[in-house]
């Protein structure tokens, strides 16, 4: 968790509307996670069946091997479970 | 000029969200309210008003639609009851969160089962939590000249919340009477076209509804409660302004005979018209009888309510809804919150009263009153809660 101070209800826009657009980007739901997808580049075939499956959108797809956004992965697991080389393999996340 | 015409309780807030220049209407028509929305339709068939006529499948609906279109900047006004206003109570919150001035004229009905389609306050008292701002009219006049003012309380940018007219359904919601009413032009002028704060726009996007964690939760609803304590002085200059308009006053609270008072009755709606006048056959007797009528429920207008029954040996509260396994009605535990630590002499009893539109008489009225006078001279309340009317 970071300590950078938030706004009070004073400063902040009414009813919870958010008057920028796409801020969703700056929301690191990366935090959530407990466990972390950790990729052995060596067992991977590109087959990118954990790019269709991963619910966040997580896994970036590349030349030779994908790659995971770990501002974004929740850690689910699906990449995982769906890999058929056992290249994605889940971990516990350490803070 | 303005002029005298017959109209029920329900006819007089159609007519007056008709002056009120509404943008959209949503609506779903239930027992006692239909009128409003009946005679409202009316208007928009005969090009009577530029009104986008809403019809949906539900009060749910109803209020989402409401909802989508206060924050597209217009103006709206919708009308329920009862089952509805109950189908609705999610979208209360929601209407309220969002800051959408909604303005909404509710005639009050029994809450099922058994089923019943008569007056009393279980709707509105059901959903007090729902940071609405609540006003209570006693007559068809009131909830014209409330319905005007609601929108601009509404649409103040130190407020931007939803409010309710409640009327008592029946009593007012199908009771002719005389209501003077305002000229249209006048209208147009007290209520200038809404201001909307933020508005959606495709031009400049916005995100509505959003979801909110616990990091910002909390603060978006302290905001509410802010809005909400703002209200008072609000209500107080739009009543200011509307009393320059036509002449007739009002505040957040309405007193009956307290100058000289010792005992009174605190109570909502159309009882307080009788207890004036069962007030006033005491008073010609000699007997030093109040009335304290809340005209804005939610706020609670503590301060002024305070003024007045702080000065007092006893105090009759008359709830028209049950609030099952509560110590008191709904209206007397705010009052009893409110004089907490405050006024010790002060004796509270509090009478349920009316429930599924059991009717109450004067007699009912000036045997609450003779009770409040005794806990005045011996200072005991022996009955703090009972109710009035119910066969044993």
């Amino acid at each position: 968790m970071s300590e950078v101070k938030k706004p009070g209800w004073r400063s902040i826009p009414i009813g919870g509307i958010l008057l920028e657009p796409g801020s969703a980007l700056k929301y690191k739901t990366g935090d959530w996670r407990a466990f972390r997808p950790i990729l052995d580049e060596a067992k991977c075939v590109n087959c990118l069946l954990c790019w269709i499956f991963c619910p966040d959108a997580a896994i970036v797809r590349k030349e030779k091997v994908i790659a995971i956004d770990y501002d974004y992965c929740k850690g689910c697991g699906i990449c995982a479970n769906e890999c058929p080389t056992k290249a994605i393999t889940m971990g516990e996340e350490k803070r | 000029m303005s002029r005298i015409i017959g109209l029920t309780g329900d006819e007089a807030i159609a007519y007056a969200a008709k002056q009120s220049n509404v943008d959209v209407v949503a609506a779903y028509p239930i027992t006692p309210q239909t009128i409003m929305v009946e005679a409202f339709s009316e208007y928009v068939a005969n090009a009577e008003v530029h009104t986008e006529f809403v019809c949906v499948e539900s009060e749910h609906s109803a209020m989402s639609a409401c909802i989508g279109s206060s924050l597209t900047g217009a103006r709206v006004f919708t009308a329920t009851a009862s089952q509805g206003l109950a189908l609705m109570h999610e979208m209360l919150y929601i209407a309220s969160g969002l800051r959408c001035p909604i303005v909404m004229g509710v005639a009050n009905r029994a809450l099922s089962a058994p089923i019943n389609i008569h007056g009393d306050h279980s709707d509105m008292m059901g959903s007090r939590d729902c940071g609405w701002v609540q006003i209570y009219a006693e007559n068809a006049q009131e909830a014209y000249d409330w319905t005007i003012q609601a929108f601009k309380i509404a649409e103040d940018h130190n407020v931007l919340l939803p409010v309710s007219v409640n009327i008592d359904g029946f009593v007012i919601s199908h009771s002719l009477e005389g209501v003077q009413v305002e000229e249209d032009k006048e209208i147009s002028g007290f209520l200038s076209t809404r201001k909307p704060a933020i508005t959606i726009d495709p031009d400049k996007p916005i995100t509505v509804g959003a979801l909110c964690l616990p990091d910002y939760y909390f603060e978006v609803k302290q905001q509410q409660v802010d809005a909400l304590e703002n209200s008072i002085k609000v209500v107080k200059n739009v009543n200011g302004e509307y009393e320059a308009l036509t002449g007739r006053r009002y505040d957040t609270i309405e007193t009956y005979g307290m100058e000289d008072a010792e005992a009174a009755i605190l109570c909502l709606g159309s009882t307080a018209g009788t207890a004036k006048t069962v007030a006033r056959k005491l008073r010609d007797g000699g007997k030093r009888v109040g009335v304290i009528k809340p005209w804005v429920y939610r706020p609670f207008p503590t301060r002024e309510i305070l003024d007045i029954v702080e000065n007092l040996k006893a105090v009759a509260v008359l709830d028209r809804a049950c609030s099952f396994g509560a110590p008191y009605g709904a209206l007397c535990s705010d009052l009893l919150s409110a004089l907490y630590g405050k006024a010790k002499d002060v004796g509270v009893f509090n009478g349920i009263y009316g429930l599924g539109g059991r009717d109450i008489m004067p007699y009912d009225v000036e045997a609450v009153f003779n009770e409040a006078l005794k806990i005045a001279e011996t200072g005991v309340v022996k009955e703090p809660v009972k109710s009035i009317g119910v066969r044993e």
